[in-house]
């Protein structure tokens, strides 16, 4: 009888739960994953060569664009290290929107996660939900900077524009009675504070509810409970960071061990894992979006009581208001140096980074002195978790390989930058 | 006991009837999907969409080709060239925004001194041909005047905030 041989299988780049332009090679013996080899490169766009031919702010909108379902916690480990780089520091209101802006950001990745590694395993319900919730949170993001994902709304020196008054209303149109309109505008009526936190009062609810959906759910277990186990030394010595590190039981959260913006000001706590398989990690992230709703809440609540600038008044880094630029020669001539120039940050370089929902985001600038940054470099939580990938699977069924790269939560905008 | 609870519960299916219990309860409820041609999501004032260029009331084109966009682009989307005019002001004689390059960033609209080059909340657009992409200065002072009330009154509410 003749032996048989290992075979090896391609996973992707086309296919649906690959997550984006992820390939594999599967080295399979059977059924059983023998040796699993990524290939990323497909969604390389050279954001960090990119970066190194503009000034400063101009790269900002790449940021978003790194990690798509995490855009302002992007743009705010960027901005973070220029501003190291500059020594200037929001002013405190701009921290706290940037606070609120990255915990709401967290639930928006979250819930994709969440969404797409039930939808791999199997659960298409939570999916749907999951993408309800997220359109709740692209209003906010819409109404804040104008634009569902890309917002671009952090700067250097603080965020773009204070938050509105009023939150866009539907319009009424012949296919809907009057009465159903009025019923979807009633969490519109008030600023988007208001409309925050409605969204806040009822979320955790509805977090409860996918839990119904999920958590005891045998088939659930039975595809996350168990699958690819990381044990805490490993986890730290494969440069795990985030969700990934606490499912294995290490309390590290940059927010609370390196506290930046108005983390140091709010309160919550760090949910952490026991047995670092799929299963732990995904109660992991479900708590981490309820400790987001209490960050949320102190945040709503603060900025409510505490108005004030959300830039910086320094017009060497910050663009003067739009009013003093057309009354005031001086303003103009800042206006119009910020935006052609920029700004040139003193000879140096600078590390910051955030705890992004993936794990740590962080960017390394170094500084020539010009109004361009010598180097980017990116530090993107994918890319060690995605490493790991050969780990975590060895041993696992064909069909454990989605609910691994369920877990990773891997987006490739960031892995191949 | 415990033993005897979980064997129950797991013969009963009693998570899965949960998880339904959920979903049925879902299927009574008033249905949240936008019926999307007929009716549309709210937009914001500060939606960043299709550019347009604005006039002055007079009819007099607001952009007086000082390429501060232009320098601003992060995607080098937006090309500009001018001279002066016959009766002497300086206009633009080509102004060129790639449309598939462009990341819709805004920035153009924030460096703009004299609220010539807006981004507006329009988002219903395509095109047939490739070359189409690139908006040229008459396509974009043409939606200029076709959305000017709706621009005018969008920069008004946000003028407060920038």
């Amino acid at each position: 009888m003749p032996e048989i041989r290992n075979y090896t299988l391609n996973f992707g780049p086309q296919h649906p739960s690959a997550h984006g332009v992820l390939r594999l090679v599967l080295e399979m013996d059977g059924e059983v994953i023998e040796r699993a080899d990524p290939h990323i490169g497909l969604l390389h766009r050279a954001t960090e060569k990119l970066a190194e031919s503009k000034p400063y702010s101009q790269s900002i909108p790449y940021m978003d664009r790194l990690d798509y379902v995490s855009m302002m916690c992007n743009e705010h480990g960027y901005v973070r290290a220029v501003e190291k780089l500059l020594g200037v520091e929001a002013p405190i209101r701009a921290q706290y929107i940037r606070t609120m802006f990255d915990e709401i950001t967290r639930i928006l990745n979250h819930l994709m996660w969440l969404g797409t590694h039930a939808l791999d395993i199997g659960a298409m319900t939570v999916f749907l939900y999951a993408f309800r919730e997220r359109e709740d949170l692209m209003d906010c993001y819409e109404a804040v900077s104008g634009a569902r994902m890309h917002a671009a709304y952090y700067r250097v020196g603080g965020v773009y524009r204070d938050l509105p008054d009023q939150m866009p209303q539907y319009e009424t149109n012949q296919f809907r009675s009057d009465a159903d309109i009025a019923r979807k505008n009633e969490t519109r009526q008030g600023s988007l504070l208001d409309f925050i936190e409605e969204f806040i009062g009822r979320f955790p609810g509805l977090v409860d509810e996918y839990e119904t959906l999920l958590t005891d759910n045998r088939i659930w277990k039975q595809r996350t409970v168990g699958i690819a186990v990381v044990s805490p030394e490993r986890a730290l010595d494969l440069g795990f960071t985030g969700p990934m590190l606490r499912g294995s039981g290490i309390a590290w959260d940059l927010r609370k061990k390196q506290s930046y913006a108005a983390y140091d000001k709010v309160d919550f706590e760090i949910p952490v894992g026991v047995n670092g398989d799929c299963y732990d990690r995904y109660l992991v992230r479900m708590e981490e979006m309820r400790q987001s709703v209490a960050i949320i809440k102190q945040c709503v609540h603060w900025l409510r009581e505490n108005p004030g600038p959300v830039m910086i008044d320094d017009h060497k880094v910050a663009p003067p208001l739009r009013g003093d630029m057309k009354d005031g020669m001086e303003s103009l001539i800042h206006h119009f140096k910020l935006f052609t120039e920029g700004f040139c940050p003193p000879v140096g370089e600078a590390y910051a980074a955030v705890e992004a929902p993936k794990g740590e985001f962080g960017c390394y600038v170094i500084s020539d002195g010009s109004n361009k940054p010598y180097r980017l470099k990116i530090r993107a939580p994918g890319f060690p978790h995605l490493a790991a990938m050969d780990e975590m699977t060895r041993g696992h069924m064909l069909s454990d390989v989605t609910a691994v790269i369920g877990t990773m939560d891997v987006v490739f905008g960031e892995i191949d930058r | 006991m415990r033993a005897m609870r979980d064997y129950i519960k797991s013969l009963f299916l009693l998570e899965l009837m949960k998880g339904f219990g959920v979903t049925g309860r879902y299927l009574f409820k008033k249905k949240f999907t936008v019926q999307y041609p007929e009716e549309k999501a709210p937009v914001s004032p500060r939606f960043r969409g299709l550019h347009a260029q604005r006039r002055y009331p007079n009819g007099e084109e607001r952009c007086i080709a000082c390429k501060l966009c232009e320098a601003v682009c992060p995607a080098l989307a937006i090309t500009i060239e001018a001279e002066p005019r016959e009766d002497g002001s300086r206009r633009t004689t080509r102004y060129d925004i790639d449309l598939f390059k462009c990341i819709y960033c805004g920035y153009c609209q924030e460096s703009c001194p004299v609220d010539a080059i807006v981004e507006t909340r329009v988002y219903e657009y395509h095109f047939e041909n490739r070359e189409d992409s690139i908006m040229t200065k008459d396509n974009l002072l043409a939606i200029g005047d076709k959305y000017e009330a709706q621009i005018a009154a969008d920069i008004a509410a946000q003028a407060k905030y920038r």
